[in-house]
Parts: C-alpha cells; sequence; structure tokens
C-alpha cells in the first residue's frame, strides 16, 4: 500500500494515521501559520489562524485529521488576507504596545503580524482597562497581552497538574484568571520551573529581571521570520544538503 | 507617482502630533540620501521648514497620534491638501506612547499633575484658551480620517523611511519585508 499523503498548496506531503492537517505539515516543515497550536499539547483549534481549506472547507488545520488525498490550500492570498484580519482584531482587542513589551522581538503575534505584513490595526482599538498582576517573586502577569490561546491553561493542568489558570466569562468579556482566592498569582502555587510558565506565545506570563538580557533586534523573530524557522526545523531526510 | 499639475517636482509636508519627533529625527538618519530626496521632492509644511500651514501636497507624513483638538484640526487640514496621508510610527498607527494613559480618567490625571502631587503649592489646572483642549482618549490616526499607507515602528529606522519613500517616488507599490517592518 502506498504511504498516506496530503497535497498542499499542490505538494504531496505523507502523514500517518491519526495526524492532523498541521502535525503533517510540522514534520514537513511546511510553515501554517499558528498561535494557540503547540505539538506538545492537544490541539484546541480555537485562534483560527490555521484555518485552511481542505477540500473546498475553511477548517482549523490544527485538529483537521489528515486524510489520503485531501486537498489543502494554505499559502495562498484569500487565506493570509483572512488571517490578516484576524491578527487585526486580536491586536486591537488588548493593548499590544510593542515598544514597551519586553517579549518583543520574542512575540509569536508580532511575528505572525510581520509574517503577514500587518501594517495597521485596520479597526478601531478598545484601549481595555487590564490591571497588571505583579505579585510573585519571580513572573509578571501583564493580562493587557492575552490572546486567550490557553496555552498556560493546558500547560498548568495537563503537564504541571496544577491547574493556575483558566478563562472566565464569555464573547468579548473572557478573560484569564489565576486559582486562587485572591486572584493573585502570588497566592497561587504557581512556580517559575512550571511548564506554564514557558509557553505564552506572547507577553503575558513574564520572568523578572529578565526582560533585556537579549537586546532589541537580536531577538529571535528579528534575526528570522518565523515561517524560515519553521522550515529551518524540517527534520532532513537522509542524504539531504542542509 | 505624478507630481502636482504644473510641478516638477514632487510635494511633501509632515507634522507630530501627539508623537516625539522621533520619526523625524529617523527621517534625517537616511544621511546623505537626504540630498537625493531633495532632488526630488519639495518640503510644504514641515518641522523642517517651518512652514506653519499645509498647502496642496502629494504626500503627507504625520507623526504621532491625536490627543488634542489642535492634533484633530491639523490632521484634517494634511487630509484636504494632501494626495497621499501616510501614518509614521507607532503612535500614528495605533495610539503608541501617549494612548497609554487611555485606561485613566482625564480629569484624574490633571488633578493629580496639577493639584496634589508632592511638592504642587497653589497649583492649578492649566485653562488659557490658547491651549487645545484635551481629548479623554489618544486615537491612532486612522480612526479620526482615511489613510492611505502605514508604517509601523517606534520609529522606523531610516533605511524602512528611505524603503518606502523611494519606493513610492519610483512608482512602485511601498513594501517592508523583514528586516525593515518592525513594531519596536
Amino acid at each position: 500500500m502506498s504511504p498516506l499523503s496530503i497535497l498542499l498548496d499542490g505538494l504531496p506531503v505523507p502523514f500517518e494515521d491519526h495526524q492532523t492537517i498541521m502535525d503533517a505539515a510540522l514534520a514537513a516543515g511546511i510553515y501554517i501559520p499558528h498561535l494557540c497550536h503547540h505539538p506538545e499539547f492537544e490541539p484546541q483549534g480555537s485562534c483560527k489562524l490555521c484555518t485552511v481549506k481542505a477540500n473546498g472547507r475553511y477548517v482549523s488545520a490544527c485538529t483537521m485529521p489528515a486524510r489520503d488525498g485531501m486537498e489543502v490550500e494554505n499559502n495562498s492570498p484569500d487565506l493570509n488576507d483572512k488571517r490578516r484580519t484576524l491578527l487585526q482584531m486580536l491586536f486591537v482587542e488588548g493593548n499590544h504596545f510593542c515598544p514597551s513589551c519586553e517579549q518583543s522581538g520574542n512575540c509569536m503575534l508580532q511575528a505572525l503580524a510581520y509574517e503577514l505584513e500587518m501594517l495597521s490595526p485596520h479597526f478601531d482599538q478598545f484601549y481595555p482597562n487590564r490591571p497588571l498582576d505583579a505579585s510573585h517573586a519571580e513572573v509578571l502577569l501583564d493580562f493587557n497581552r492575552c490572546i486567550l490561546c490557553e496555552l498556560c491553561v493546558r500547560a498548568s493542568r495537563d503537564v504541571d497538574g496544577k491547574s493556575v489558570f483558566a478563562l472566565s466569562g464569555r464573547g468579548i468579556g473572557k478573560h484569564l484568571i489565576v486559582n486562587a482566592e485572591s486572584g493573585r498569582l502570588a497566592d497561587s502555587n504557581f512556580a517559575l520551573s512550571d511548564k506554564a510558565a514557558q509557553v505564552c506565545p506572547v507577553g503575558v506570563i513574564i520572568e523578572k529581571r529578565r526582560g533585556f538580557a537579549v537586546p532589541i533586534g537580536e531577538r529571535r523573530y528579528d534575526v528570522e521570520p518565523i515561517s524560515v524557522q519553521a522550515e529551518r526545523l524540517r527534520p532532513r531526510r537522509a542524504g539531504e544538503e542542509c | 507617482m505624478d507630481a502636482l499639475p504644473g510641478r516638477g517636482k514632487l510635494r511633501i509636508a509632515t507634522a507630530t502630533l501627539a508623537g516625539c519627533f522621533g520619526c523625524h529625527m529617523s527621517l534625517l538618519d537616511i544621511d546623505e540620501r537626504l540630498f537625493e530626496l531633495l532632488e526630488r521632492v519639495d518640503f510644504d509644511r514641515s518641522p523642517l521648514t517651518d512652514i506653519k500651514r499645509c498647502g496642496p501636497c502629494d504626500i503627507g507624513l504625520i507623526e504621532g497620534g491625536i490627543c488634542n483638538a489642535e492634533n484633530v484640526h491639523v490632521l484634517r487640514e494634511f487630509r484636504r491638501n494632501c494626495k497621499l496621508l501616510i501614518a509614521v510610527g507607532a503612535c500614528a498607527v495605533n495610539g503608541g506612547l501617549p494612548a497609554q494613559r487611555n485606561h485613566l480618567d482625564l480629569g484624574l490625571c490633571l488633578q493629580e499633575v496639577y493639584l496634589t502631587a508632592p511638592g504642587v503649592v497653589g497649583g492649578q489646572i492649566p485653562n488659557d484658551p490658547e491651549l487645545p483642549l484635551p481629548l479623554d482618549k489618544v486615537h491612532p490616526i486612522h480612526e479620526i480620517v482615511r489613510v492611505d499607507y502605514f508604517i509601523p515602528g517606534c520609529p522606523p529606522s531610516g533605511e524602512a523611511l528611505w524603503k518606502f519613500l523611494s519606493d513610492l517616488l519610483d512608482g512602485r507599490t511601498p513594501r517592508l519585508g523583514h528586516p525593515l517592518l518592525h513594531f519596536d
């Protein structure tokens, strides 16, 4: 029997049973933009940045199981326009003031905005009022930048076994909360060594006293665009030149 | 792009609204290419010329967001007169640093700064009629007028400004790729 494969932007990409479109693309080093997906966690398909067209239908690549012969459209002007609009909505919903953010240059939201050439927020800014939580000795929480990806929720629950974080509220009122009676991180059992401290794709969970250890201009996505890094991380086949 | 009828050179106006002049400093960072720019354009209203009113122009560059009534007035004057209006820098694009006051009550801010701050004795909130009234929130310029192009960055580098302007002057669609497109 020939190996299973999907046609991703016309290229045959192999996959194994039970893999999603995203799994197959990541293994092949083909970049599908995403924010809430992380290969170490159960996919949830909430950010919609990874929306692709599979056999003519819009689906989330991170949750859609790959099927043999499935035709998937990924890097097209139509999809990238929609992704850019999603990014613009994320940017205006929070307070994403990059020049003062310690995560600038290491931020996936910003890197995706560069990748998709998002030049303006387009929509009216919400400017929500979201106070910081600086109570913890080692970690600062800046809720202004939260994009509700739930990676910290999943990491704390599934890896750390602590369930320090959760989302509360509905619709535009939805927000990240901390599992402590006071609501303060210092009063939870969160620790800097937790997996949840490592997975924030933006600048919400910030380790204190590390802000400018690497100067602006030399950070991860300053050096190389996010799509180039994804391609570089592709596992090389035997005999292939690096 | 084509110059205004009857003129050989393109005409550019620039202004700083609620900004820090950093983007104008960045424009000066194009260094000796300023000579090339000046061979191709004339400057109308700008902090560089000290001309106070904007006449008909091809390109208007706006640095800074909108924090008071005068900013609104100047921005509308630019929009009326400029064929292309360009938001330059973080403040014009999304409000930037001045917009960090947006979650605070303006009246309480003024009270704290001018009346109740430590060391203030006999203070008063400035009320000279010549002072433009502050807006309750700072806004990016596209929330007030139509904007044709955006150049993000705090500030955009001289290289980014030069790439953008030279694309435009040569008739190409301006485009900032990696690493010129930056939000910080």
